[in-house]
């Protein structure tokens, strides 16, 4: 807390200039913090409902297609009907993995903007493991996990290469994650058009049936409700993965360094914490998580490696560990959202009204949220000279 | 308590997130490794670079896709946008043919959709939403339907430009676009020779049997009407990629072509040719040359209207049969600029038209197809007798479906034995086909 006004009025600004101060609210109180989100979700919905019409569409039809698209109605869900709620967490299973594993590198101000490769590199040893390394035959309660395992090391280890390359060689990590990203994209493609390829198509064979995560339509010979139903285990993963993030961070030794480290180097440096090992650790749970939603992405929904099987839910991950404000289970609030944005946008054609209203959400929100903890003053020559007086009478 | 830096970094990152991910949208093409596959960029509203405007009247505004009580419901499913000027523009004509021509049909269409689940996921909530069929025209938006059928048994689904189907509510669909290649490499052949270059250029897209069929049924067409043309080719691995497309064109026409054929989605190449005083050949729609009119001597175009008109009535009438159907010049699912409609330019010479008109004849009528183009003795670029005097090759051959693909997906055909991985006679001898990855 170590920002006010009064340090703003840095250097020896000229008398008679004009200034644009952008400075961080002193107070912000709690009930906004949680509430902001929403009326900037309201605000952005009101400039998109603007546009739409522009375009000749009625708002309302458009925003209930999107959100029972999406989310379902009462009365849906009274008749049976839940698929949008599948649909929707099929989407946000992904986004969960990548999320929570952004948010927990953020949280030690490891900038790692390279979950998108981490999860290439995670489904293609998943691949790997599937066709590959383990027979068709294999039971699922080996391959499974055995794929699992798989995925969660190669996105770990990927995630090792720019952690050991800051810890020892003080090399950006922005940079290296970003350019891992597309290193791992096209050491995917090499294989599913080279030595994994199926005649030239940029597809891996099909995965065997033992190697698919089960699904909710897997049971509806019990439960007919079920029936269609695309949702599968991948999701249990992903709260899997937040509750242990958010108990590491909470209450474990570990997660109060990832904390000291992210708040002050220098002082968990003093307290003799190991930032190397530290650095490296994070980097591999944050790339593991990656990797593992890259294999539960195969194994529960795609079923063989494909060329951009992932439409950028690493990048995504960054807005929505963002909006969760780095907390766990805000990325599970934050990746419905998003999910249901994805899934609810088929309503509305041609493609690119969705693809605008999207990006106005995502600006109005993130606009906003900065406006919402920052504040723009433009100070006149006058009060400047009125404050410098003040400064120097004091 | 976090300071203020952290979330000004956070802030910085988010916005780099936002670029990427808007790029990184770009990128997300539809997997351009399928047969008709990646047509456009998923998000590119825009027609490409060709230049050509999309016609406005055609894209019938912004809709919200739903079905409409009391009538037949078709929805179909598109992998780029209907402004493309090319592959999807082509099925976006077929739908709108389809609504005019048969009574009671509402059709409705989603563009630009990702292959692969995405894709998945739309059709179902289509099938959900009470179409009563699904028409998708991607190859790679057929491995999720065999699952997606079987859920949905009362809604007929057809997949344009793969191989599997089922025995009750999901067929396939192509036709012999080899067919109007050929008559279209007649009048490259003839351009050619008038120019004194004897020599035609052709931009394949990907090397995959398709690519191959249509190429070597284009050499075959440009050394009828020019024994003594030799045809050059730029493997360019994409559907869609006008700035790719342009360089495969200038660099055909640096080796000599003066007329420049192209496989892939966009009239760039003709264009290209066009600014040299040259010809191009363009693909796909028949207004594809509507960009360079005197300088594109014709378009081997797609019709798919006939196709899905005679589909939808007979879902109707409750006849339809799921089957590999694959269509020919006779029932008009290609076409030819100048034959079928419209009127070939000036820069075609008037000798080889009247051939041509012939040769187009003789397939509507039947007397030539596919079939008759593969028979023996064909040679291929390097000598050999690839197909000997008195065999014809079969679908399959055609199709290059090889034993691999054939137990991959479990389908119940032959493999090919003479597959579709070799170049005709007629191209240049050090052609090749690039590094085809085993199965």
């Amino acid at each position: 807390m170590s920002t006010g006004t009064e340090g703003l009025v840095s250097g020896n600004p000229g008398p008679r200039s004009w200034r644009v101060k952008i400075e961080r609210r002193l107070e912000q109180p709690r009930w906004l913090m949680w509430i902001s989100p929403i009326i900037l979700i309201l605000a952005a919905l009101a400039v998109g409902a603007v546009l739409l019409s522009i375009v000749g569409v009625d708002p309302r039809l458009a925003y209930s297609r999107i959100f029972s698209a999406a989310f379902g109605t009462p009365a849906g869900w009274l008749r049976g009907e839940i698929y949008p709620l599948s649909d929707t967490t099929v989407k946000a299973t992904p986004l969960i993995l990548t999320g929570v594993g952004v948010a927990l590198a953020f949280r030690m101000r490891m900038w790692n903007i390279g979950a998108e490769g981490q999860l290439f590199i995670g489904a293609w040893a998943t691949t790997g493991v599937a066709l590959h390394l383990l027979s068709p035959e294999t039971s699922p309660w080996i391959m499974i996990p055995a794929m699992m395992l798989a995925g969660f090391l190669g996105g770990a280890l990927y995630g090792a290469i720019p952690g050991v390359l800051k810890a020892w060689l003080n090399v950006n990590e922005i940079i290296t994650t970003l350019m891992l990203n597309y290193v791992a994209i096209f050491f995917n493609n090499y294989f599913i058009y080279g030595p994994w390829a199926l005649r030239g198509f940029g597809l891996s064979p099909r995965f065997p049936r033992n190697a698919w995560l089960p699904r909710l339509m897997d049971l509806s010979d019990r439960f007919p409700i079920f029936r269609g139903l695309t949702a599968h285990l991948g999701i249990l993963f992903g709260v899997a993965a937040v509750v242990v993030v958010w108990y590491i961070l909470k209450y474990t030794k570990w997660g109060y360094e990832i904390r000291v480290i992210g708040d002050n180097p220098e002082a968990a440096r003093y307290a003799g914490m190991n930032l190397k090992r530290n650095i490296v650790l994070v980097m591999m749970v944050s790339g593991g998580l990656a990797g593992l939603a890259g294999m539960s992405e195969l194994s529960g929904v795609v079923h063989l490696l494909q060329e951009r099987f992932s439409p950028g839910y690493g990048f995504t991950a960054i807005i929505i560990a963002w909006l969760a404000k780095l907390n766990p289970w805000g990325v599970i609030l934050v990746s419905y959202l998003f999910g249901g944005l994805l899934v609810g946008g088929d309503q509305i054609q041609p493609f690119g009204i969705v693809q605008m209203l999207n990006g106005i959400i995502l600006f109005v929100v993130i606009g906003g949220e900065l406006l919402l903890q920052y504040r723009v003053r433009i100070l006149r020559p006058e009060r400047i000279v009125e404050r410098a007086a003040e400064a120097s009478g004091s | 308590m976090q300071s203020k830096k952290l979330w000004l970094v956070l802030g910085l990152l988010t916005i780099i997130a936002l670029l990427i991910a808007a790029c990184g949208g770009a990128a997300e093409t539809p997997a351009a490794g399928g047969e008709e596959g990646g047509a456009a960029p998923a998000e590119t509203e825009e027609a490409p670079a060709g230049g050509e405007a999309t016609p406005a009247e055609e894209t019938g505004g912004v809709s919200i896709p739903e079905p409409e009580e009391g009538m037949f419901n078709v929805a179909f499913v598109y992998v780029g946008p209907i402004g493309d000027a090319g592959w999807t523009y082509a099925h976006n004509e077929g739908r709108e043919y389809l609504e005019a021509n048969v009574e009671g049909v509402h059709t409705v269409y989603l563009e630009s959709i990702p292959e692969g689940a995405d894709a998945d996921r739309v059709m179902r909530g289509l099938a959900r939403k009470g179409f009563d069929a699904i028409i998708a025209t991607s190859f790679g938006f057929q491995f999720g339907m065999p699952e997606i059928a079987a859920e949905y048994p009362d809604v007929a689904f057809l997949h344009v430009s793969g191989f599997l189907k089922n025995d009750t509510n999901f067929g396939n669909l192509f036709g012999a676009m080899e067919q109007a290649k050929y008559v279209a490499g007649m009048i490259a052949g003839a351009r050619a020779k008038e120019d004194g270059s004897n020599r035609v250029g052709f931009i394949a897209p990907w090397p995959i049997a398709e690519v191959i069929r249509l190429g070597n049924a284009l050499t075959m067409g440009v050394r009828e009407t020019c024994p003594e043309c030799e045809v050059d080719i730029r493997w360019i691995f994409t559907w869609f990629d006008p700035d790719k497309e342009i360089q495969a064109a200038q660099s055909l026409l640096d080796a000599g072509a003066t007329v420049v054929v192209t496989g892939a989605d966009t009239p760039g190449p003709v264009q290209a040719a066009g600014e040299r005083g040259l010809w191009g050949i363009a693909y796909d729609s028949d207004t594809s040359c509507s960009a360079a009119p005197e300088s594109c001597l014709t378009v081997p175009y797609w019709n798919w209207g006939v196709a899905y008109a005679q589909f939808a009535e007979e879902v109707k009438a409750g006849t339809w049969q799921p089957s590999d159907w694959y269509m020919g010049a006779e029932e008009g699912i290609v076409g030819v600029l100048g034959i079928t409609k419209g009127e070939f330019p000036d820069a075609v010479p008037d000798w080889v038209i009247p051939l041509a008109q012939e040769k187009w004849d003789k397939m509507t009528s039947g007397e030539i197809t596919r079939f008759d183009l593969f028979t023996g003795p064909i040679y291929d670029n390097k000598g050999n007798l690839v197909v000997p005097e008195g065999v014809t090759l079969t679908q399959e051959d055609l199709e290059g479906l090889d034993q691999a693909t054939i137990d991959s997906f479990g389908l119940d055909r032959e493999a090919c034995t003479i597959c579709m991985n070799w170049l005709v006679e007629g191209f240049v001898p050090d052609a090749q086909i690039p590094a085809m990855p085993e199965g």
